[in-house]
């Protein structure tokens, strides 16, 4: 199929040629590596934030308070929320949208759901490309709000250039601001619903953790991670009330000095090295995984292989590497 | 394709009914059959309806009207798609539509009509069987 009308109609700020982008890459892998193929030297200009918490802690609230300051800047903003699929029936609720009703008539604000399709990590396989798209389409600002998360959903990470972890009073001690995962690797947290009981516990509780690694003086042995620690931002911590809108020209203030951070330490440049990295190894991962699949379910030789591992004379870790063998990719 | 498309339905309470149950449950029951349900809450107007529609790219709106304002709004809605050039999108409405109003409707280019007791299977391959693309 030929896109090349979309992706006309795309640079010259239509949005319903957006959607129907989005709704290609979101469907078709095929399509996606098309339309980004065409669209790629185009992207690059956004910036990217991601908005990640747990479910209920009011992600899609915050972004709508957010919003409204940067249509006041009269910056252009796109909008992925992504709501988790059912892995029963394959359907998905996707209710992100009630709550940033307030942005519907703006007309520099491109608002699009997602359904994340069984794809762990916090994000759907598409998003990268939505993003792009969104990039493309000439979005100044583009926010991006995971599923509900725990602890581990960290893709969030590799795709934004500044991360806010939204925290809720009462939800977890100081035991889960110490453990490992999202908490390690926030740029801004953000403690929403500061108006209920328990709000300033939840900001000592984090100001301790991120105290706690402020004052680790050990020197690791690999001098990339040392560098990369001294030049490390101290992360910014700030509580909000999404209600009544209380702090965000701050939290607003707080995302420009990130970003500000991000180009005159030079990480964004790390930054992007590492999301490209890691993006291609997603594609190469899906693209190998269809391959071996196909292999796997169609060459006579693997009914062979079962048969061995079944008779105990081969074991599961031989039997990956002949198919390694098999495929040529040793 | 080389995935399967999924069939991405807006549901929508238009103008000033806060009734949702019913629209929840429609929301739900599409769900439960494997689409992607948008909702976007209550009192919304028909730019709002017709900015979603642009931007989700939904295969059908799904409109849930209690209020009898449904004569005055569906129209509305439908000349504004129109206009923003979406016809390849299925529109139906349904809550309490009394049966003189269907052929009003009808010859604005809405669907469905289902009301209170309708069997959710019945809602769910309405929907799997009027899709326009």
């Amino acid at each position: 199929m030929d896109y090349s009308d979309l992706i006309e109609k795309l640079l010259n700020g239509n949005s319903r040629a957006v959607a129907r982008l989005i709704t290609l890459v979101e469907n078709d892998i095929e399509a996606a590596e098309n339309i980004i193929n065409a669209i790629y030297s185009h992207t690059g200009k956004a910036y990217i934030l991601g908005i990640t918490g747990a479910p209920g802690s009011g992600k899609s609230t915050f972004i709508s308070n957010l919003t409204k300051i940067f249509a006041k800047e009269g910056k252009k903003i796109g909008i992925i929320c992504v709501d988790p699929t059912s892995p029963i029936t394959g359907g998905a609720i996707l209710g992100d949208r009630i709550r940033m009703k307030e942005n519907f008539s703006l007309k520099d604000v491109f608002i699009r759901s997602m359904a994340n399709r069984g794809q762990l990590g916090g994000l759907a396989r598409a998003t990268e490309d939505a993003v792009k798209i969104l990039d493309a389409y000439g979005c100044d600002i583009i926010i991006v709000e995971t599923v509900g998360v725990g602890q581990s959903e960290v893709d969030i990470f590799k795709s934004a250039q500044t991360v806010i972890v939204l925290l809720v009073p009462g939800l977890g001690d100081d035991i889960q601001a110490i453990k490992a995962g999202i908490m390690e690797i926030t740029d801004i947290f953000v403690v929403n619903k500061m108006d209920l009981a328990g709000a300033d516990k939840k900001i000592a509780d984090v100001m301790q953790m991120l105290e706690l690694r402020m004052n680790y003086k050990y020197e690791y042995d690999n001098l990339e991670v040392n560098n990369l620690l001294k030049s490390k931002w101290s992360p910014e911590i700030i509580k909000v009330n999404s209600v009544t809108g209380e702090n965000f020209e701050k939290v607003s203030e707080l995302i420009n000095k990130h970003r500000e951070f991000l180009k005159e330490s030079g990480v964004l440049v790390n930054y992007q090295k590492n999301r490209i990295k890691s993006e291609t190894l997603q594609i190469l991962k899906h693209k190998i995984t269809q391959k071996v699949e196909g292999l796997i379910n169609s060459n006579p030789t693997i009914d062979e292989y079962i048969r061995l591992v079944m008779d105990k004379s081969l074991d599961p870790y031989s039997m990956a590497n002949l198919i390694i063998k098999l495929l040529g990719i040793e | 394709m080389t995935e399967n498309r999924k069939i991405k339905v807006l549901v929508c309470k238009p103008g000033l009914d806060g009734h949702d149950r019913g629209a929840k449950v429609i929301a739900r029951a599409l769900r439960d059959a494997g689409m992607e349900v948008i909702y976007t809450g209550l009192h919304q107007t028909p730019d709002m309806i017709v900015q979603t529609v642009l931007q989700e790219d939904p295969d059908a709106v799904v409109l849930s009207m209690l209020s009898g304002a449904h004569k005055a709004l569906c129209p509305v809605i439908m000349e504004k798609l129109k206009k923003n050039e979406i016809d390849d999108v299925l529109v139906s409405v349904g809550g309490i539509i009394p049966d003189e109003d269907k052929p009003f409707l009808e010859e604005h280019g809405l669907k469905g009509f289902y009301g209170p007791g309708t069997e959710l299977k019945t809602i769910v391959e309405f929907v799997k069987n009027n899709l326009k693309r």
